[in-house]
Protein backbone atom coordinates (compact mmCIF):
# COMPACT_ATOMS: atom_id res chain seq x y z
CA UNK A 1 0.00 0.00 0.00
CA UNK A 2 3.16 2.28 -0.60
CA UNK A 3 2.33 3.38 -3.83
CA UNK A 4 5.78 3.79 -4.12
CA UNK A 5 6.92 7.19 -2.59
CA UNK A 6 10.13 8.05 -2.27
CA UNK A 7 10.45 9.99 0.95
CA UNK A 8 13.67 12.18 2.24
CA UNK A 9 13.87 13.01 5.67
CA UNK A 10 16.26 15.67 7.16
CA UNK A 11 17.19 15.57 10.33
CA UNK A 12 20.71 15.96 11.89
CA UNK A 13 19.36 14.44 15.06
CA UNK A 14 20.37 11.09 14.08
CA UNK A 15 18.66 9.00 16.87
CA UNK A 16 15.14 11.00 15.88
CA UNK A 17 16.03 10.38 12.05
CA UNK A 18 16.63 6.70 12.36
CA UNK A 19 13.08 6.42 14.91
CA UNK A 20 11.80 7.97 11.68
CA UNK A 21 12.90 6.25 9.13
CA UNK A 22 11.89 2.92 11.12
CA UNK A 23 8.52 4.23 11.53
CA UNK A 24 7.96 4.85 7.51
CA UNK A 25 9.78 1.62 6.91
CA UNK A 26 7.19 -0.62 9.16
CA UNK A 27 4.15 0.70 7.38
CA UNK A 28 5.37 0.02 4.24
CA UNK A 29 7.86 2.51 2.37
CA UNK A 30 10.81 1.24 1.34
CA UNK A 31 12.27 3.94 -0.83
CA UNK A 32 13.39 6.25 2.75
CA UNK A 33 16.48 8.17 2.55
CA UNK A 34 17.68 9.58 5.56
CA UNK A 35 20.16 13.03 5.39
CA UNK A 36 21.75 14.77 8.29
CA UNK A 37 23.58 17.59 6.43
CA UNK A 38 22.73 20.39 4.41
CA UNK A 39 25.79 20.07 2.07
CA UNK A 40 25.14 19.20 -1.61
CA UNK A 41 21.51 18.88 -0.40
CA UNK A 42 20.95 20.37 -4.00
CA UNK A 43 22.33 17.92 -5.92
CA UNK A 44 21.27 15.24 -3.38
CA UNK A 45 17.32 16.46 -3.67
CA UNK A 46 18.02 16.19 -7.37
CA UNK A 47 19.63 13.10 -7.75
CA UNK A 48 16.89 11.50 -5.59
CA UNK A 49 14.06 13.34 -7.04
CA UNK A 50 11.67 12.73 -3.75
CA UNK A 51 8.33 12.82 -3.74
CA UNK A 52 7.97 13.86 -0.01
CA UNK A 53 10.62 16.07 2.31
CA UNK A 54 10.59 15.83 6.03
CA UNK A 55 12.13 17.97 7.82
CA UNK A 56 12.67 19.43 11.79
CA UNK A 57 11.48 22.57 12.73
CA UNK A 58 14.60 22.73 14.63
CA UNK A 59 16.88 23.21 11.42
CA UNK A 60 18.32 26.55 10.91
CA UNK A 61 18.03 25.94 7.38
CA UNK A 62 14.53 25.69 6.46
CA UNK A 63 14.64 29.10 4.90
CA UNK A 64 17.27 28.16 2.36
CA UNK A 65 15.30 25.32 1.23
CA UNK A 66 12.09 26.41 0.73
CA UNK A 67 13.69 29.22 -1.40
CA UNK A 68 15.59 26.33 -3.17
CA UNK A 69 12.64 24.36 -3.70
CA UNK A 70 10.84 27.49 -5.49
CA UNK A 71 13.82 28.47 -7.64
CA UNK A 72 16.72 25.94 -8.08
CA UNK A 73 16.56 24.46 -11.79
CA UNK A 74 18.11 21.22 -10.59
CA UNK A 75 15.27 20.47 -8.72
CA UNK A 76 13.11 18.50 -11.28
CA UNK A 77 9.17 19.27 -9.94
CA UNK A 78 7.80 22.19 -7.84
CA UNK A 79 7.95 21.14 -4.19
CA UNK A 80 5.30 22.83 -2.13
CA UNK A 81 4.90 23.12 1.66
CA UNK A 82 2.38 20.25 2.65
CA UNK A 83 -0.97 22.61 4.09
CA UNK A 84 -3.77 20.64 3.83
CA UNK A 85 -6.26 23.76 4.03
CA UNK A 86 -9.31 21.23 4.55
CA UNK A 87 -7.43 19.83 7.79
CA UNK A 88 -5.68 23.06 9.83
CA UNK A 89 -5.82 20.54 12.64
CA UNK A 90 -2.78 18.25 10.97
CA UNK A 91 -0.49 21.27 10.14
CA UNK A 92 -0.91 22.68 14.14
CA UNK A 93 -0.03 18.80 15.29
CA UNK A 94 2.70 18.80 12.88
CA UNK A 95 4.30 21.87 14.27
CA UNK A 96 3.34 20.86 17.61
CA UNK A 97 5.45 18.24 17.38
CA UNK A 98 8.28 20.22 15.41
CA UNK A 99 8.52 18.56 12.19
CA UNK A 100 7.52 19.83 8.53
CA UNK A 101 6.55 18.47 5.46
CA UNK A 102 7.24 19.13 1.86
CA UNK A 103 5.58 17.39 -1.23
CA UNK A 104 6.17 17.59 -4.82
CA UNK A 105 3.24 19.09 -7.08
CA UNK A 106 0.32 16.85 -7.87
CA UNK A 107 0.55 14.61 -5.11
CA UNK A 108 -2.76 13.45 -3.66
CA UNK A 109 -3.51 14.50 -0.36
CA UNK A 110 -4.64 10.78 0.24
CA UNK A 111 -1.01 9.91 -0.22
CA UNK A 112 0.68 12.28 1.60
CA UNK A 113 -1.13 12.82 4.72
CA UNK A 114 -0.29 8.93 6.46
CA UNK A 115 3.03 9.93 5.84
CA UNK A 116 2.77 13.22 8.09
CA UNK A 117 0.69 11.55 10.47
CA UNK A 118 3.72 9.30 10.86
CA UNK A 119 6.05 11.61 11.09
CA UNK A 120 4.22 13.54 13.71
CA UNK A 121 3.94 10.93 15.91
CA UNK A 122 7.42 9.43 15.75
CA UNK A 123 8.70 13.04 16.11
CA UNK A 124 6.26 12.59 19.17
CA UNK A 125 7.67 9.63 20.78
CA UNK A 126 11.08 10.78 20.61
CA UNK A 127 10.22 14.17 21.80
CA UNK A 128 8.82 12.25 24.96
CA UNK A 129 11.83 9.76 24.96
CA UNK A 130 13.78 12.91 24.88
CA UNK A 131 11.97 14.67 27.90
CA UNK A 132 12.07 11.19 30.04
CA UNK A 133 16.12 11.41 29.65
CA UNK A 134 16.41 14.52 30.97
CA UNK A 135 14.30 13.60 33.99
CA UNK A 136 16.21 10.91 34.63
CA UNK A 137 19.29 13.10 33.99
CA UNK A 138 17.90 15.95 36.40
CA UNK A 139 17.15 12.68 39.26
CA UNK A 140 20.22 11.52 39.21
CA UNK A 141 21.79 15.22 39.39
CA UNK A 142 18.94 15.55 42.37
CA UNK A 143 20.35 12.20 44.32
CA UNK A 144 23.93 14.07 43.82
CA UNK A 145 23.10 17.06 45.30
CA UNK A 146 21.03 15.10 48.54
CA UNK A 147 23.83 13.30 48.29
CA UNK A 148 26.16 15.96 49.10
CA UNK A 149 24.15 17.85 51.70
CA UNK A 150 23.78 14.83 53.65
CA UNK A 151 27.47 14.50 53.37
CA UNK A 152 28.03 17.75 55.02
CA UNK A 153 25.69 17.47 57.92
CA UNK A 154 27.38 14.19 58.82
CA UNK A 155 30.80 15.81 58.22
CA UNK A 156 29.77 19.21 60.31
CA UNK A 157 27.20 17.73 62.77
CA UNK A 158 28.97 14.27 63.46
CA UNK A 159 25.02 12.80 62.39
CA UNK A 160 25.15 9.55 60.68
CA UNK A 161 23.40 8.66 57.16
CA UNK A 162 20.29 7.96 57.99
CA UNK A 163 19.97 10.88 60.58
CA UNK A 164 21.36 13.56 57.97
CA UNK A 165 18.72 12.86 55.55
CA UNK A 166 15.79 12.95 59.00
CA UNK A 167 17.16 16.93 59.25
CA UNK A 168 17.11 17.41 55.30
CA UNK A 169 13.68 15.85 55.16
CA UNK A 170 12.04 17.89 58.82
CA UNK A 171 13.63 21.24 57.58
CA UNK A 172 12.22 20.79 54.22
CA UNK A 173 8.93 19.88 56.03
CA UNK A 174 9.26 22.89 57.92
CA UNK A 175 9.65 25.21 55.64
CA UNK A 176 6.96 23.68 53.18
CA UNK A 177 10.55 23.19 50.88
CA UNK A 178 11.37 20.08 48.65
CA UNK A 179 14.46 18.01 50.07
CA UNK A 180 16.35 18.38 47.11
CA UNK A 181 15.75 22.75 47.23
CA UNK A 182 16.81 22.70 50.95
CA UNK A 183 19.72 20.08 49.70
CA UNK A 184 20.72 23.09 47.13
CA UNK A 185 20.84 25.59 49.67
CA UNK A 186 22.64 23.75 51.90
CA UNK A 187 25.47 22.76 49.34
CA UNK A 188 25.46 26.47 48.07
CA UNK A 189 25.77 28.07 51.50
CA UNK A 190 28.45 25.56 52.45
CA UNK A 191 30.47 26.18 49.21
CA UNK A 192 30.09 29.77 50.63
CA UNK A 193 31.32 29.76 53.89
CA UNK A 194 34.29 27.72 52.83
CA UNK A 195 32.75 23.80 53.98
CA UNK B 1 3.68 35.13 36.96
CA UNK B 2 2.00 37.40 38.53
CA UNK B 3 -1.87 36.50 37.43
CA UNK B 4 -2.50 39.97 36.92
CA UNK B 5 -0.34 40.61 34.31
CA UNK B 6 -1.55 39.62 30.37
CA UNK B 7 0.19 36.62 28.71
CA UNK B 8 2.06 37.32 25.38
CA UNK B 9 4.06 34.86 23.87
CA UNK B 10 6.51 36.62 21.33
CA UNK B 11 9.26 34.66 18.78
CA UNK B 12 12.39 35.99 17.46
CA UNK B 13 14.97 35.64 15.78
CA UNK B 14 18.66 36.18 17.30
CA UNK B 15 19.87 39.72 15.26
CA UNK B 16 20.65 43.07 16.91
CA UNK B 17 17.04 44.35 15.94
CA UNK B 18 15.67 41.96 18.26
CA UNK B 19 16.41 44.08 21.09
CA UNK B 20 13.25 45.96 21.59
CA UNK B 21 11.55 42.66 22.68
CA UNK B 22 14.35 41.82 24.43
CA UNK B 23 14.72 44.72 26.41
CA UNK B 24 10.98 45.36 27.12
CA UNK B 25 11.29 41.60 28.74
CA UNK B 26 14.20 41.66 30.49
CA UNK B 27 14.40 45.86 31.92
CA UNK B 28 10.70 45.64 33.05
CA UNK B 29 8.98 47.64 30.67
CA UNK B 30 6.83 45.16 29.80
CA UNK B 31 5.81 44.34 33.62
CA UNK B 32 5.01 48.70 34.02
CA UNK B 33 2.41 47.87 31.06
CA UNK B 34 1.02 44.68 32.91
CA UNK B 35 2.21 42.19 30.18
CA UNK B 36 3.81 38.85 31.34
CA UNK B 37 6.14 39.01 27.84
CA UNK B 38 7.60 35.50 27.12
CA UNK B 39 10.28 35.12 24.45
CA UNK B 40 10.86 32.15 21.94
CA UNK B 41 14.26 32.15 19.99
CA UNK B 42 13.65 30.41 16.86
CA UNK B 43 16.16 29.25 14.11
CA UNK B 44 14.29 30.20 10.75
CA UNK B 45 11.97 32.75 9.22
CA UNK B 46 9.79 29.89 7.91
CA UNK B 47 9.23 28.77 11.57
CA UNK B 48 8.32 32.20 13.13
CA UNK B 49 5.70 32.25 9.71
CA UNK B 50 4.54 28.48 10.80
CA UNK B 51 4.25 29.24 14.32
CA UNK B 52 2.66 32.39 14.34
CA UNK B 53 0.37 30.79 12.21
CA UNK B 54 -1.09 28.00 14.25
CA UNK B 55 -0.98 30.33 17.15
CA UNK B 56 2.11 29.29 19.21
CA UNK B 57 3.52 32.81 19.35
CA UNK B 58 1.20 35.81 19.78
CA UNK B 59 3.49 38.45 18.43
CA UNK B 60 6.63 38.40 16.20
CA UNK B 61 9.62 40.01 15.18
CA UNK B 62 9.75 39.70 11.93
CA UNK B 63 11.03 40.65 8.34
CA UNK B 64 9.62 43.67 7.42
CA UNK B 65 7.71 42.39 4.17
CA UNK B 66 6.65 38.89 6.00
CA UNK B 67 3.15 40.31 7.16
CA UNK B 68 2.70 41.81 3.41
CA UNK B 69 3.41 38.17 2.02
CA UNK B 70 1.48 36.26 4.88
CA UNK B 71 -1.49 38.89 3.91
CA UNK B 72 -1.51 38.35 0.46
CA UNK B 73 -1.71 34.47 0.52
CA UNK B 74 1.95 34.22 -0.78
CA UNK B 75 3.64 32.08 1.10
CA UNK B 76 2.70 28.56 3.21
CA UNK B 77 0.26 29.17 6.17
CA UNK B 78 -0.88 32.17 5.12
CA UNK B 79 -2.65 34.28 7.62
CA UNK B 80 -4.09 38.06 7.43
CA UNK B 81 -1.23 40.10 9.46
CA UNK B 82 -0.62 43.42 10.74
CA UNK B 83 2.75 45.53 11.43
CA UNK B 84 1.88 47.87 14.16
CA UNK B 85 5.18 49.09 14.59
CA UNK B 86 8.84 49.11 13.22
CA UNK B 87 11.15 47.42 15.45
CA UNK B 88 14.60 48.77 13.75
CA UNK B 89 15.20 50.73 10.94
CA UNK B 90 18.61 50.71 8.93
CA UNK B 91 20.85 47.95 10.25
CA UNK B 92 21.51 45.96 6.62
CA UNK B 93 24.59 45.79 4.86
CA UNK B 94 26.07 44.29 1.99
CA UNK B 95 29.74 42.65 2.51
CA UNK B 96 31.96 41.30 -0.37
CA UNK B 97 34.91 38.94 -0.16
CA UNK B 98 38.27 41.09 -0.08
CA UNK B 99 39.04 39.01 -3.76
CA UNK B 100 35.64 40.73 -4.93
CA UNK B 101 36.40 44.14 -3.13
CA UNK B 102 40.19 44.52 -5.16
CA UNK B 103 38.16 44.07 -8.02
CA UNK B 104 35.97 46.95 -6.97
CA UNK B 105 38.59 49.48 -5.83
CA UNK B 106 40.73 48.94 -9.05
CA UNK B 107 36.93 49.83 -10.73
CA UNK B 108 36.73 52.74 -8.51
CA UNK B 109 34.65 51.82 -5.83
CA UNK B 110 33.74 54.80 -2.78
CA UNK B 111 35.19 53.52 0.57
CA UNK B 112 32.49 54.77 2.85
CA UNK B 113 29.75 52.57 1.55
CA UNK B 114 28.18 55.66 -1.46
CA UNK B 115 25.84 53.18 -3.12
CA UNK B 116 26.25 54.56 -6.48
CA UNK B 117 29.75 54.24 -6.97
CA UNK B 118 30.24 50.66 -5.29
CA UNK B 119 27.11 49.80 -7.22
CA UNK B 120 28.85 50.70 -10.57
CA UNK B 121 32.16 49.44 -9.93
CA UNK B 122 30.24 46.04 -9.35
CA UNK B 123 28.11 45.85 -12.31
CA UNK B 124 31.38 46.56 -14.49
CA UNK B 125 32.87 43.40 -13.16
CA UNK B 126 30.10 41.36 -13.26
CA UNK B 127 29.55 42.39 -17.24
CA UNK B 128 33.02 41.61 -17.74
CA UNK B 129 32.38 38.41 -16.01
CA UNK B 130 29.37 38.04 -18.31
CA UNK B 131 30.93 38.41 -21.82
CA UNK B 132 34.21 36.40 -20.71
CA UNK B 133 32.22 33.41 -19.84
CA UNK B 134 32.88 33.29 -16.37
CA UNK B 135 30.61 32.04 -14.33
CA UNK B 136 28.20 34.58 -12.56
CA UNK B 137 29.19 36.02 -9.00
CA UNK B 138 26.65 34.55 -6.03
CA UNK B 139 25.21 37.02 -3.65
CA UNK B 140 23.50 35.07 -0.15
CA UNK B 141 20.41 37.12 1.24
CA UNK B 142 18.40 35.93 4.07
CA UNK B 143 14.84 35.11 2.91
CA UNK B 144 13.13 36.08 -0.76
CA UNK B 145 10.45 38.23 1.38
CA UNK B 146 13.27 40.56 2.88
CA UNK B 147 14.86 43.74 3.08
CA UNK B 148 18.10 42.39 2.39
CA UNK B 149 16.60 40.96 -0.93
CA UNK B 150 15.15 44.15 -1.81
CA UNK B 151 17.72 46.38 -1.25
CA UNK B 152 20.35 43.96 -2.79
CA UNK B 153 18.45 43.87 -5.95
CA UNK B 154 17.63 47.46 -5.88
CA UNK B 155 21.11 48.65 -5.90
CA UNK B 156 22.06 45.85 -8.74
CA UNK B 157 19.30 47.28 -10.41
CA UNK B 158 20.15 50.58 -9.90
CA UNK B 159 23.56 50.13 -11.65
CA UNK B 160 22.14 48.16 -14.44
CA UNK B 161 21.88 44.52 -13.18
CA UNK B 162 19.86 42.10 -13.60
CA UNK B 163 19.57 40.29 -10.23
CA UNK B 164 17.74 37.64 -11.93
CA UNK B 165 20.23 36.44 -14.45
CA UNK B 166 23.49 38.01 -14.31
CA UNK B 167 24.09 37.40 -10.80
CA UNK B 168 22.93 34.20 -8.29
CA UNK B 169 21.06 34.78 -5.43
CA UNK B 170 20.23 32.72 -3.01
CA UNK B 171 19.18 31.99 0.49
CA UNK B 172 21.56 31.18 3.58
CA UNK B 173 21.14 31.95 7.57
CA UNK B 174 22.24 35.24 8.67
CA UNK B 175 24.79 33.48 10.97
CA UNK B 176 26.55 30.96 7.97
CA UNK B 177 26.68 33.99 5.84
CA UNK B 178 30.32 35.00 6.70
CA UNK B 179 31.66 31.60 7.13
CA UNK B 180 29.76 30.67 3.20
CA UNK B 181 31.81 33.85 2.16
CA UNK B 182 35.17 32.50 3.86
CA UNK B 183 34.84 29.48 2.03
CA UNK B 184 34.06 31.01 -1.24
CA UNK B 185 30.63 29.16 -1.78
CA UNK B 186 29.37 33.13 -2.32
CA UNK B 187 30.81 35.98 -3.22
CA UNK B 188 29.02 38.57 -1.24
CA UNK B 189 25.81 38.55 1.12
CA UNK B 190 23.30 41.29 2.21
CA UNK B 191 22.73 40.56 5.98
CA UNK B 192 21.66 42.66 9.53
CA UNK B 193 24.33 43.15 11.88
CA UNK B 194 26.26 41.66 13.67
CA UNK B 195 27.06 39.42 10.22
CA UNK B 196 28.42 41.61 8.35
CA UNK B 197 30.75 43.07 11.03
CA UNK B 198 31.53 38.85 11.81
CA UNK B 199 33.27 38.98 8.24
CA UNK B 200 34.93 42.31 8.35
CA UNK B 201 36.03 41.60 11.92
CA UNK B 202 37.60 38.15 10.20
CA UNK B 203 39.45 40.05 7.91
CA UNK B 204 37.32 37.68 5.00
CA UNK B 205 35.17 40.47 3.93
CA UNK B 206 34.68 44.10 3.16
CA UNK B 207 31.38 46.14 4.01
CA UNK B 208 30.64 48.17 0.25
CA UNK B 209 27.35 49.61 0.83
CA UNK B 210 24.53 49.68 3.29
CA UNK B 211 20.98 49.84 4.32
CA UNK B 212 20.83 53.49 5.57
CA UNK B 213 22.72 54.54 2.02
CA UNK B 214 20.38 52.64 0.09
CA UNK B 215 17.14 53.81 1.71
CA UNK B 216 17.27 56.53 4.53
CA UNK B 217 15.89 55.48 7.69
CA UNK B 218 13.67 52.56 6.16
CA UNK B 219 12.06 49.72 7.91
CA UNK B 220 13.78 46.37 8.69
CA UNK B 221 11.95 44.59 11.29
CA UNK B 222 8.42 44.84 12.44
CA UNK B 223 6.16 43.84 15.00
CA UNK B 224 4.37 40.88 13.31
CA UNK B 225 0.56 40.09 14.55
CA UNK B 226 -2.30 38.40 12.73
CA UNK B 227 -4.92 40.03 12.27
CA UNK B 228 -7.47 38.05 14.20
CA UNK B 229 -5.01 38.18 17.52
CA UNK B 230 -5.09 41.63 16.78
CA UNK B 231 -8.88 41.74 17.02
CA UNK B 232 -9.35 39.64 20.19
CA UNK B 233 -6.55 41.58 22.05
CA UNK B 234 -6.65 44.68 21.51
CA UNK B 235 -5.93 46.08 24.62
CA UNK B 236 -3.14 43.82 25.33
CA UNK B 237 -1.19 44.94 21.71
CA UNK B 238 -1.81 48.67 22.83
CA UNK B 239 0.06 47.66 26.21
CA UNK B 240 2.45 45.60 24.42
CA UNK B 241 2.89 48.99 22.28
CA UNK B 242 3.72 50.90 24.85
CA UNK B 243 6.09 49.06 26.79
CA UNK B 244 8.05 48.70 22.67
CA UNK B 245 7.81 52.02 22.69
CA UNK B 246 9.52 52.52 25.98
CA UNK B 247 12.18 49.52 25.65
CA UNK B 248 13.01 51.44 21.99
CA UNK B 249 13.83 54.55 24.02
CA UNK B 250 16.40 52.25 26.07
CA UNK B 251 17.76 50.87 23.21
CA UNK B 252 18.24 53.99 21.46
CA UNK B 253 19.96 55.77 24.30
CA UNK B 254 23.97 55.89 23.53
CA UNK B 255 24.79 55.45 27.54
CA UNK B 256 22.67 52.21 27.51
CA UNK B 257 24.88 50.72 24.38
CA UNK B 258 27.52 48.82 26.28
CA UNK B 259 24.88 47.14 28.02
CA UNK B 260 22.57 46.38 25.48
CA UNK B 261 25.65 44.99 23.41
CA UNK B 262 26.63 43.02 26.80
CA UNK B 263 23.31 41.29 26.52
CA UNK B 264 22.16 40.68 23.55
CA UNK B 265 25.73 38.86 22.62
CA UNK B 266 24.47 36.32 25.54
CA UNK B 267 24.46 32.35 24.63
CA UNK B 268 20.45 32.44 25.47
CA UNK B 269 19.89 35.12 22.36
CA UNK B 270 22.73 36.07 20.05
CA UNK B 271 25.29 33.81 21.40
CA UNK B 272 28.54 35.68 19.42
CA UNK B 273 31.11 38.07 20.69
CA UNK B 274 30.18 41.22 22.33
CA UNK B 275 32.82 42.97 19.88
CA UNK B 276 31.01 42.46 16.98
CA UNK B 277 27.62 43.81 18.42
CA UNK B 278 28.98 47.12 18.95
CA UNK B 279 30.00 48.57 15.62
CA UNK B 280 25.70 49.18 14.91
CA UNK B 281 24.40 49.98 17.67
CA UNK B 282 26.91 52.76 18.79
CA UNK B 283 27.26 53.44 15.27
CA UNK B 284 30.88 53.65 14.68
CA UNK B 285 30.89 51.20 11.93
CA UNK B 286 34.55 49.46 10.20
CA UNK B 287 33.67 48.98 6.83
CA UNK B 288 37.35 46.76 6.12
CA UNK B 289 39.74 45.97 9.21
CA UNK B 290 41.96 47.58 7.77
CA UNK B 291 40.52 51.18 8.30
CA UNK B 292 39.38 53.40 10.61
CA UNK B 293 36.08 53.05 12.42
CA UNK B 294 33.81 55.58 10.58
CA UNK B 295 30.69 57.59 12.77
CA UNK B 296 27.39 56.22 11.40
CA UNK B 297 24.75 57.06 14.10
CA UNK B 298 22.02 56.17 12.10
CA UNK B 299 23.29 53.09 10.96
CA UNK B 300 21.00 50.84 12.71
CA UNK B 301 18.29 52.87 14.96
CA UNK B 302 15.59 52.02 17.56
CA UNK B 303 12.72 54.55 17.90
CA UNK B 304 9.81 54.12 20.05
CA UNK B 305 8.37 57.39 19.24
CA UNK B 306 6.21 58.47 15.93
CA UNK B 307 9.48 57.29 13.95
CA UNK B 308 8.53 54.05 14.79
CA UNK B 309 4.88 54.42 13.41
CA UNK B 310 4.49 52.21 10.06
CA UNK B 311 3.14 53.77 7.27
CA UNK B 312 1.20 52.77 4.35
CA UNK B 313 3.90 54.52 1.95
CA UNK B 314 6.53 51.78 3.85
CA UNK B 315 3.81 48.10 2.82
CA UNK B 316 3.30 49.99 -0.93
CA UNK B 317 7.20 50.08 -1.44
CA UNK B 318 7.65 46.68 -0.01
CA UNK B 319 4.92 45.54 -2.72
CA UNK B 320 6.50 46.62 -5.35
CA UNK B 321 9.77 45.15 -4.86
CA UNK B 322 7.63 41.59 -4.56
CA UNK B 323 5.77 42.88 -8.37
CA UNK B 324 8.77 44.13 -9.78
CA UNK B 325 10.98 40.89 -8.83
CA UNK B 326 7.70 38.52 -9.94
CA UNK B 327 6.62 37.32 -6.06
CA UNK B 328 3.51 38.57 -6.66
CA UNK B 329 1.15 40.33 -9.55
CA UNK B 330 -0.02 43.52 -9.16
CA UNK B 331 -3.32 44.78 -8.64
CA UNK B 332 -5.36 47.62 -7.03
CA UNK B 333 -6.64 45.52 -4.09
CA UNK B 334 -3.33 43.51 -3.35
CA UNK B 335 -1.66 47.60 -2.98
CA UNK B 336 -4.44 48.76 -0.66
CA UNK B 337 -4.02 45.09 1.26
CA UNK B 338 0.17 45.96 1.67
CA UNK B 339 -0.78 49.63 2.41
CA UNK B 340 -3.31 48.49 5.49
CA UNK B 341 -0.88 45.86 6.73
CA UNK B 342 0.78 48.90 7.53
CA UNK B 343 -1.24 51.38 9.08
CA UNK B 344 0.24 53.79 11.61
CA UNK B 345 -3.27 53.47 13.43
CA UNK B 346 -2.95 50.75 16.01
CA UNK B 347 0.47 52.43 17.17
CA UNK B 348 -0.88 55.59 17.35
CA UNK B 349 -3.65 55.48 19.00
CA UNK B 350 -2.09 52.94 21.57
CA UNK B 351 0.58 56.02 22.41
CA UNK B 352 -2.00 58.23 22.16
CA UNK B 353 -0.14 60.32 19.74
CA UNK B 354 -2.25 62.99 18.25
CA UNK B 355 -0.07 65.25 15.96
CA UNK B 356 -0.61 65.17 12.19
CA UNK B 357 1.06 62.43 10.67
CA UNK B 358 2.35 62.79 6.93
CA UNK B 359 2.96 59.97 4.95
CA UNK B 360 7.18 60.03 4.67
CA UNK B 361 7.96 60.89 1.02
CA UNK B 362 9.93 57.46 -0.22
CA UNK B 363 13.84 58.68 -1.32
CA UNK B 364 16.25 55.56 -2.25
CA UNK B 365 19.57 56.65 -3.11
CA UNK B 366 19.08 57.07 -6.97
CA UNK B 367 16.07 59.24 -6.29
Amino acid sequence: MNGGLSILVIDDNKIRASIIEEGLQDAGHDKVIVVHQMDGLVRQIADINPDVIVIDLENPNRDQLEHMFQVSRAVHRPIAMFVDSADSQSIEAAVDAGVSAYVVDGLRRERVKPILDMAISRFRAFSKLASDLEEARTELADRKTVDRAKGILMKSKGLSEQEAYDLLRRTAMNQSRKIIDVAQSLVIASGLLGD
Amino acid sequence: MDPKLRPVIAGFIPLLDCAVPVIAAEMGFAEEEGVALKLVRETSWANIRDRISVGHFDVAHMLAPMPIAATLNLTSLAVPMKAPMLLGLGGNAITVSMDLWQQMTDSGADLKGDPVTTGKALASIIFSRHSDGNPPLRFGVVHPFSGHAYELRYWLAAAGVDPDTHVEISVLAPQVMADALQAKQIDGYCVGEPWNTAAVSAGTGRIVTYKQAIWPDSPEKVLGVTHTWAERNPETLAALLRAFSAAAEWCASPENAEQLAGILSRPDLLSCPMEICMPAITGQMRFDIGEPELSQPDFLSFSGGSKAAPMPAHGRWFFEQMVRWGQASASEEAFSQAEAVFSPQIYRSALGLEDSWLEPAIKLFDA
